[in-house]
């Protein structure tokens, strides 16, 4: 009865709760005094362009690089003094697979098994099932190295779920990977969230972001500039429609003038002009009745990626 | 916080690493190959060969022993200090800085420590694995006469964990294949003039200094007195320093690993 409960008991407790927490390498700040919340059974997302901290932040909450400053508790635990703990209930797949190559693949999960201190009998019982999931059963036997990118990358995903993680890191999941490849990753994912585990990605694909987070926060240059729903998202930092034009024309610029007060906001592109609109036939009508002619006109939804190049700007990040 | 504390953490799980590196070992077993015939070939022509012509070597008032009984035990030294050597560098930076295993292992309940103490026993006992089977050979070649030389086994595991954590160590600054020919130049000399062919006392007292300040004339001298049933309260002396040198070297090593691949 008068047993203590379990610091991540609590369902409405978030499993990771960070505060003001910093990343600094010297004089670089990596990770600027962001504020997360994510809460049990949720997709979670950081998104931003390269250098934006997300991979400095998915390595704080790891336990593999100490915050320099602010709070950080996972599971209700700090990571400064109950690292190994909370790494017991991480699955972490890390941006580049690290997988050991010198093993088979069902070595590869027996001995990672190991590391969290199971049976050898538990984790040959848990490689057979994780194999199946990653649906790489008849590959159990081969050595790692020939494998496809996304069969080392679903390995690397078995691996992670080894110790029934309840929380799952991923850094750049499908980074590199075909479009199908990409898919069955993403349907094996659905699963781990339907089956209750938390996930936390980082992604710079937009697409990747929509079909799986529920709630995600768009980092640049370490800070937060926007977080919510990808839903919300569009809602809050785009309009509903984009309206495409093309012009014949070497500078889209020239035609700004044109098509003044049609759109709450127009963004010029080399190749065309973004005109952001709650209603973009009405903006098209509007375009016809003034006379103006684009080569085409094309009217689309926003799309997260419209949030994301508005947040971030079109300047090439290195 | 890490920092300030003398030893990194880990979570008493080095023998999960030392378990990964055996099955990886059970492929690759013929590298052992190689590194218990080296001694062996030294052996031969060395203690053997060139026995023939130096005759007995006095190693103690009044007493002299064949040449191949005098080498034996230096050349047990050695190997225990090759073994450990060769793979808590090479082997050790590959893992480290190409297969990257060491950032997988760290995402788990492990910690820097862990790492270090498992790789540094692994290295060991490999060193082990060596000198053992350098001993049975020594036996049937009749250059073992006394039974303390089975002590001689656990002094190459002191061997090997002193060499073992301190290449480990030196390996963490490595940047390039191309250092490990730094390794080289430290092992070379020291396999050839720690007293392992000819006594100590071949040196001027000057030199004696220097010969006795480099850790493998302790290996050496140490399984000498064990090989050869010489064994007084000298041999404290090697073993409380190749002890401090094994406990420096896993504490070293810890820390590093903390600062490379936990920042």
């Amino acid at each position: 009865m008068a047993a203590e409960p379990l610091p991540a008991g609590d369902p409405a407790e978030p499993l990771i709760s960070a505060r003001g927490l910093v990343k600094t390498f010297g004089d670089f700040t990596a990770v600027d005094a962001i504020d997360v919340d994510v809460r049990p059974g949720e997709a979670f997302g950081f998104l931003g362009p390269n250098g934006a901290g997300k991979s400095s932040t998915m390595k704080m909450i790891g336990c593999v690089s100490p915050p320099s400053a602010g709070s950080l508790r996972i599971m209700g635990l700090d990571p400064a003094t109950h690292g190994p703990a909370i790494r017991a209930r991480l699955g972490v797949v890390p941006q580049r697979d690290t997988l050991d190559e010198e093993l088979t693949v069902e070595e590869n999960i027996w001995v990672y098994g190991r590391y969290f201190g199971l049976s050898r009998s538990e984790v040959r019982r848990r490689a057979a099932e994780l194999l199946e999931f990653a649906q790489l059963a008849e590959r159990s036997r081969s050595v790692v190295e020939p494998l496809s990118g996304g069969m080392k990358r679903r390995l690397t995903i078995a691996r992670a779920l080894v110790n029934q993680p309840r929380i799952l890191l991923l850094d750049e999941p499908t980074t590199g990977l075909d479009p199908q490849a990409r898919h069955v990753l993403w349907d094996r994912l659905f699963r781990l969230k339907r089956e209750g585990v938390t996930l936390v990605l980082t992604t710079h694909y937009m697409d990747e972001a929509e079909q799986l987070c529920d709630r995600l926060v768009v980092m640049d240059h370490g800070r937060i500039v926007a977080e919510g729903s990808p839903r919300s998202l569009i809602e809050e930092h785009s309009t509903r429609e984009v309206l495409e034009l093309r012009f014949d024309s070497d500078d889209h610029r020239e035609h700004l003038a044109a098509v003044d007060g049609v759109a709450d906001r127009v963004e010029v592109l080399p190749d065309r002009l973004l005109l952001y609109t709650a209603d973009g036939e009405s903006a098209q009508a509007e375009l016809g009745r003034r006379g103006v002619e684009p080569l085409s006109s094309l009217v689309r939804r926003s799309t997260l990626e419209d949030v994301f190049l508005h947040l971030t700007g079109r300047t090439l990040v290195d | 916080m890490a920092r300030s504390l003398p030893l990194p953490a880990g979570a008493g799980m080095a023998r999960m690493l030392v378990e990964r590196n055996y099955r990886s070992f059970r492929r690759t077993w013929t590298v052992l190959v190689s590194g218990f015939f080296e001694p062996v070939f030294f052996l031969f022509s060395m203690g053997v060969g060139i026995g023939a012509l130096v005759g007995d070597v006095e190693v103690g008032v009044g007493r002299t022993v064949p040449y191949a009984v005098f080498v034996a035990p230096a050349l047990l030294a050695a190997s225990a200090m090759n073994g450990a050597v060769f793979d808590s560098t090479t082997n050790v930076f590959f893992k480290l800085k190409y297969a990257r295993l060491y950032d997988s292992v760290l995402a788990t309940p492990l910690g820097p420590r862990d790492v270090a103490v498992g790789e540094i026993t692994w290295a060991l006992l490999r060193g082990l694995v060596y000198s053992g089977a350098f001993l049975v050979v020594a036996a049937l070649a009749g250059a073992v006469t006394t039974w303390t030389a089975l002590l001689a086994v656990p002094a190459a595991t002191l061997i090997g964990w002193a060499f073992a954590s301190i290449g480990m160590a030196t390996t963490t600054y490595m940047r390039s294949w191309a250092d490990f020919d730094f390794v080289q130049l430290a092992i070379l000399p020291m396999f050839l003039f720690s007293a392992t062919f000819y006594p100590l006392s071949t040196y001027p007292p000057a030199l004696q200094w220097v010969v006795q300040a480099t850790p493998l004339y302790h290996g050496v001298a140490m399984v000498r007195d064990l090989m050869l049933g010489t064994v007084d309260q000298g041999i404290l002396v090697h073993v409380a320093y190749l002890a401090a040198m094994g406990a420096i070297g896993t504490v070293w090593t810890s820390r590093r690993i903390a600062s490379l691949l936990l920042r």
